[in-house]
């Protein structure tokens, strides 16, 4: 190398550390580079623009929704059912337990602060992801407790209109129907009392939005 | 550097003095000498490189006609089926391939296992020919995906959200794999542009280096004895044979018996009975409905049930990691003196042979639906597959056995 290196420069002496110190601090300059090119490669992966404009969080009011109303907003393509619970209603919901196939939503998909008894953050407000946990059916509403079509024990809730899957009104699944889990809940927050946040764990800081 | 008298004359002799085609046909080809004793399992190296060929040429076809995008692919698909001329031939040799390849590259593994063919001073090769096999399966799911037939969809959840139990970056790990919120448009495009050009393009430079290694150490043998260590007056080894003509026409023999076989396969059993293709991804791909039930294709089903052996999904990964990666340190947990199971003792030949059951026991239960007999009957096959491997320093040492010829056992 240094033999080399003298006949270059016609046999005058050369300063070996200097030319390893400029070796070394050009590599690294060069690898740094490199590295840092694959960020825009790498972050040209993340949902687009428009997929993050399509699966942003959706706002719906809910000041004007009556007890055994339902309001049914899309988000990220999949329809949400928001539904007002009578209070008396939401009494009697521990009295299905016995005939649930997950009572407790240990083996259903809902967010930590779903998965009580009620499977919601408030008493009052249900929210599931409106597609049945068998093959991807709209569950109908049947809301009123001794519905006609279902008999006189029916507790009110929904009831899948292709293979007959029946929840009960905190979207939980009664032994045998074909749907192997409860009805998923989407992750949500309320912004105030009627602002409902589709697809936020936590409600935007005021103003932020 | 061949002096000025060896160039031919003419033409030949002008491009080799600026191209070495000859020196290079001579050392890679008719001066490389391999050991003469090689038996059926050597048909199984030039197979792969023959399948991986098929592949290009059949991919390169489907690629003139098959329109990327979640409206459009599936579409495309059954427009080759029923539509171009012949393109039922070229989807059918590009479906079967694919499984053939796996077929060809599992038994050319088990053949390095038996004979020994990672040990020194061949661990390189056998690392090489491990990131081809992972390279592979990464091409071989992300063609799976591009016909978005409703299996192909539901595998792509399935295996993309695998990458959800990674710890604290798992989730975003996921979004950024997708593209999106889920299995979308996004996903589609670009592992149609990992399995058409990036991953074909990883592929043939492993090869390369696969077989760049290959020819430095030179190849093993069903004896497991380095045919380098004897060698005549001219520096050729006494048990080598010139790779052309002997292995040339050796293989070309054995390409015509696989192509027989497989075109029995492509003309009139192109589906396998669900195991090539399945009856789900005739449907369009659709995220309301799950097929029932899912399961990986034949040659991911052992890992797959692995995976599910384990109550925790995390555990199961994680257990499934390790079943893939433990490949990769045959060379050093080996220790036993002898490379050829011919000359092992029986505590190895029993370790291996269960090894290979197991394999073949969770390949079959990976198939089966997730439930009772065939969960626990998985959970029991796990035990000798990770045996083989976390036991190996031991017993390989303790293993008694035979001492080895000097010279290979060749019955002309």
């Amino acid at each position: 190398m240094s033999d080399v290196g003298a006949t270059a420069t016609g046999g005058q002496d050369i300063d070996e550390s200097r030319r390893k110190f400029l070796t070394l601090a050009t590599s690294a300059a060069g690898a740094f580079g490199a590295v840092v090119a694959v960020i825009p490669f790498a972050e040209s992966w993340l949902p687009s623009e428009r997929a993050r404009a399509l699966g942003a969080p959706v706002v719906v009011d809910i000041s004007k929704l009556e007890p055994g109303q339902m309001l049914t907003p899309v988000w990220r393509k999949q329809v949400i059912y928001i539904v007002r619970r009578a209070p008396a209603l939401v009494d009697k919901l521990a009295k299905n337990d016995g005939e649930l196939k997950d009572a407790k939503s240990e083996h259903s998909e809902q967010p930590k602060y779903a998965q009580n008894e009620m499977r919601s953050r408030r008493a009052d407000v249900l929210v599931l992801i409106g597609i049945c946990t068998h093959l991807g059916c709209l569950p109908k509403t049947f809301f009123d407790p001794g519905d006609p079509v279902l008999g006189a024990s029916w507790p009110g809730g929904f009831r899948c209109p292709c293979h007959g899957s029946r929840f009960d009104l905190a979207g939980r699944v009664f032994n045998g129907s074909p749907a192997p889990t409860n009805l998923s809940v989407p992750p949500y927050s309320f912004e105030d009392e009627h602002t409902l946040v589709i697809g936020l764990d936590n409600p935007p800081a005021k103003g932020a939005a | 550097m061949a002096n000025e008298a060896t160039y031919k004359p003419g033409l030949w002799g002008w491009l080799n003095r600026r191209l070495p085609i000859d020196a290079f046909w001579r050392s890679q080809v008719s001066e490389y000498y391999a050991p003469k004793n090689f038996n059926f399992w050597y048909f199984f190296g030039s197979l792969a490189l023959f399948v991986l060929v098929l592949q290009l040429v059949t991919g390169i076809f489907l690629a003139m006609f098959y329109k990327v995008g979640e409206n459009t692919s599936f579409d495309s698909v059954e427009f080759i089926m029923r539509e171009v001329d012949f393109g039922w031939l070229l989807r059918y040799l590009h479906s079967t391939g694919a499984s053939a390849f796996f077929l060809v590259v599992y038994l050319h593994m088990l053949r390095a296992m038996m004979y020994g063919s990672y040990k020194s001073p061949r661990e390189l090769l056998w690392l090489f020919g491990m990131v081809i096999y992972l390279a592979l399966m990464a091409e071989a799911f992300m063609g799976y995906v591009l016909p978005w037939g409703n299996m192909s969809f539901w595998a792509a959840t399935v295996i993309i959200n695998l990458f959800g139990a990674v710890p604290v970056v798992g989730p975003g790990l996921v979004e950024w794999i997708r593209g999106d919120y889920g299995i979308a448009d996004a996903t589609l495009n670009r592992f149609f542009s990992l399995h058409v050009v990036a991953l074909p393009l990883v592929l043939l430079l492993l090869v390369v280096l696969h077989l760049v290694a290959l020819h430095e150490v030179g190849s093993n043998n069903p004896d497991g004895i380095e045919i380098k260590s004897k060698k005549n007056a001219k520096g050729i080894p006494l048990d080598g044979i010139p790779f052309h003509p002997y292995y040339t026409v050796k293989d070309i023999f054995g390409v015509s018996a696989f192509l027989t076989l497989f075109a029995i396969v492509v003309f009139f059993i192109p589906t396998f009975a669900d195991l090539f293709l399945e009856k789900a991804n005739f449907e369009p791909a659709n995220p309301l409905s799950t097929p029932d039930p899912i399961s990986p294709s034949w040659y991911f089903t052992p890992y797959y049930a692995i995976l599910r052996s384990f109550p925790d999904k995390s555990t199961g990964a994680v257990f499934m990691l390790i079943a893939v990666s433990a490949f990769f340190f045959l060379p050093w947990l080996d220790r036993s003196p002898v490379k050829s199971i011919r000359y092992r003792g029986w505590i190895f030949k029993t370790f291996f042979t269960l090894f290979v059951l197991s394999f073949l026991g969770l390949m079959y239960l990976g198939l089966q639906p997730a439930q009772g007999v065939y969960v626990m009957l998985s959970r029991i096959c796990c035990v000798p597959y990770f045996l083989f491997f976390a036991l190996m320093p031991f017993y390989s040492r303790w293993d008694p056995v035979k001492p080895v010829p000097e010279r290979v056992t060749f019955h002309a």
